[in-house]
């Protein structure tokens, strides 16, 4: 049998079970399999791909797939689920950087005249795949770049506040302009020399750098969705260098799953994504009117207390509980809730945390079970009837500026209702304001009380106090 | 025609990912993201090709780096995952 047709065969079965494990993905007690469903599509194309009649030389393919596998097994041994939000950011880009460099590679086979000491390169006269390669190179480079600033925002190595650069549309315009001159010059052989296709290199590169860097943590779940996009298109876009339809299929899949992710991450901030792109959310300081009332404060025995007395919880988590690493301990005070016959659940926004579902990843690791998990729509109608709701490490996902006002740069994100609740126990560091640099009305509210101090410090301490 | 081909198996594969990737609950989307990019590391394949050509040192030295990174995707993509939904799929160990 023809060798080309026997590893096309197999390609069409692989993709068959990248989408049976996507589809397994959809029930958390099935999605275990369906990753390993998804990684044996990945071994069969792996496995096939090194049949391929190009291949004379297995030394280096072998030696690249032990380096990334050591690496790999490492990264994902080490990672703590606090984390998760940057490994994936990272990731990110290196499927950038792969497709990008595949691409590249692509390349020379079809120059027809090429000195690589003179860096001499004349274009090959096939427009459409120089075309192909340009695209490659573009979104693989603006996925590499923009993924390397978003890990380094989230994991603190570069402050992950919003900036404001000035001009910022200006040279992203520039920076757009040049890029389609020079790719034009290449993939229409005007270009002479290899300068035009390294400059498209460096702009795509320079491009993900500008458009990640004023975006703030809190619009971080919208970025790392978006790159995740990228990353799968990305491959696609490869696909169409190589005609290889298998990459198209996986790369299309990724790509959707991205954007899907990015369409319910605006949705959840209310916000469009050129919004989120363009306007630097929260870096300019907000000059909202003092807010009336007064901060009522509680300590641990008086929230013992009132938390003994309650026969409905609602715990709200954000960011804050991942900073502190509470996940353990809150699944301790849930369980001694519970056996002080209360209901206990778990209120879950979708933007809360750095990433698409990062709540649920962390409360997962602590041992909540995933039943006492809840959306925000089904938790939002019944919050009237619950005793008392506890925010650990949230703040803008709660604060009722967005109903109820007009003049607030969150009016319209859809909240969590936590002022309907009887009494609202916020932990908290401090006064400071949220990630948004906006005040929150509901900690100066009717119903709230303040508990101070670290969050895994302050449920321990209930915690010892349920038991004492 | 080809490329006519090829945009339809993109087109097509595109919207069978939004439907399939719709239907995923919002608990498991931290392992979706992990697990795409273990997919998005097939880009191994054309790496993998580019490495192995032997005739251009530039395609082979690019080919392997992509080898590299492409892999470090599979693998970690696909572990991680699997250590996540693990601990998704763990009883409660609730008071009893």
């Amino acid at each position: 049998m023809d060798i080309s047709l026997f590893i096309n065969s197999i390609y069409i079965i692989s993709a068959l079970l990248f989408i049976a494990g996507l589809k397994m993905m959809t029930s958390p007690s099935t999605a275990r399999s369906g990753n390993m469903i998804s990684a044996s599509g990945m071994l069969i194309a792996i496995l096939t791909t090194l049949l391929e009649q190009g291949i004379i030389d297995y030394k280096w393919i072998f030696l690249g797939i032990i380096i990334g596998s050591i690496i790999g097994v490492f990264a994902s041994r080490m990672i703590q689920m606090t984390e998760m939000p940057e490994m994936v950011a990272i990731f990110n880009g290196f499927g950038g950087i792969a497709s990008l460099m595949v691409a590249w590679a692509a390349l020379y086979p079809e120059l027809t005249d090429f000195d690589i000491n003179n860096g001499y390169l004349v274009g090959s006269s096939n427009t459409l795949l120089m075309a192909t390669i340009i695209m490659s190179i573009l979104i693989g480079g603006i996925t590499f770049s923009g993924s390397l600033i978003a890990y380094c925002k989230l994991s603190e190595k570069i402050p992950g506040k919003a900036y404001l650069i000035p001009g910022q549309r200006f040279i992203s315009s520039c920076i757009v302009l040049a890029l389609l001159i020079f790719s034009y010059r290449f993939i229409f052989g005007i270009a002479t020399n290899s300068t035009d296709f390294i400059a498209v290199i460096v702009l795509a590169l320079m491009l993900g750098i500008i458009l990640v860097i004023p975006i703030g943590g809190a619009d971080m779940p919208v970025v790392i969705s978006l790159l995740n996009s990228f990353s799968g298109l990305a491959a696609c876009s490869v696909g169409f260098v190589l005609d290889n339809n298998l990459l198209i299929v996986a790369g299309s899949l990724v790509g959707a799953s991205g954007l899907i992710l990015t369409k319910i991450m605006c949705k959840a901030m209310n916000r469009s994504l050129a919004n989120v792109i363009f306007s630097s959310f929260g870096s300019v300081s907000q000059t909202t009117s003092k807010i009336q009332g007064k901060v009522k404060q509680v300590n641990i025995e008086e929230t013992y207390l009132m938390l003994e007395a309650a026969s409905s919880v609602v715990i709200i988590p954000g960011y804050g509980m991942a900073v502190a690493q509470a996940q353990h301990v809150v699944q301790e005070l849930t369980v001694l809730l519970e056996k002080n016959d209360c209901d206990v659940k778990f209120a879950i926004h979708p933007v809360a945390g750095r990433m698409p579902g990062h709540m649920n990843v962390l409360l997962a690791e602590g041992n909540v079970p995933y039943e006492k998990l809840v959306e925000m729509d089904d938790i939002n109608g019944q919050m009237s009837l619950i005793d008392i709701a506890i925010i650990i490490g949230a703040n803008d996902v709660v604060n009722p500026a967005a109903i109820n006002d007009e003049s607030s740069p969150i009016f319209g994100m859809p909240i969590i209702n936590v002022q309907d609740a009887g009494t609202v126990i916020v932990l908290k560091r401090s006064m400071a304001s949220g990630f948004s640099g906006i005040e929150n009305e509901l900690f100066y509210g009717e119903n709230t009380q303040m508990l101070f101090g670290d969050a895994k410090t302050t449920i321990n301490d209930l915690v010892a106090e349920f038991k004492s | 025609m080809e490329i006519i081909l090829t945009s339809f198996v993109f087109i097509l594969s595109l919207l069978l990912g939004f439907e399939l990737i719709n239907k995923i609950p919002a608990t498991l989307h931290t392992p979706l993201m992990s697990g795409t990019n273990a997919i998005s590391g097939i880009t191994i394949v054309g790496a993998i090709i580019s490495s192995g050509s032997g005739e251009q040192t530039a395609s082979v030295i690019l080919g392997t780096a992509a080898v590299v990174f492409a892999t470090i995707n599979v693998v970690g993509g696909y572990m991680v995952t699997d250590r996540m939904l693990n601990m998704l799929k763990k009883k409660p160990r609730t008071a009893e």
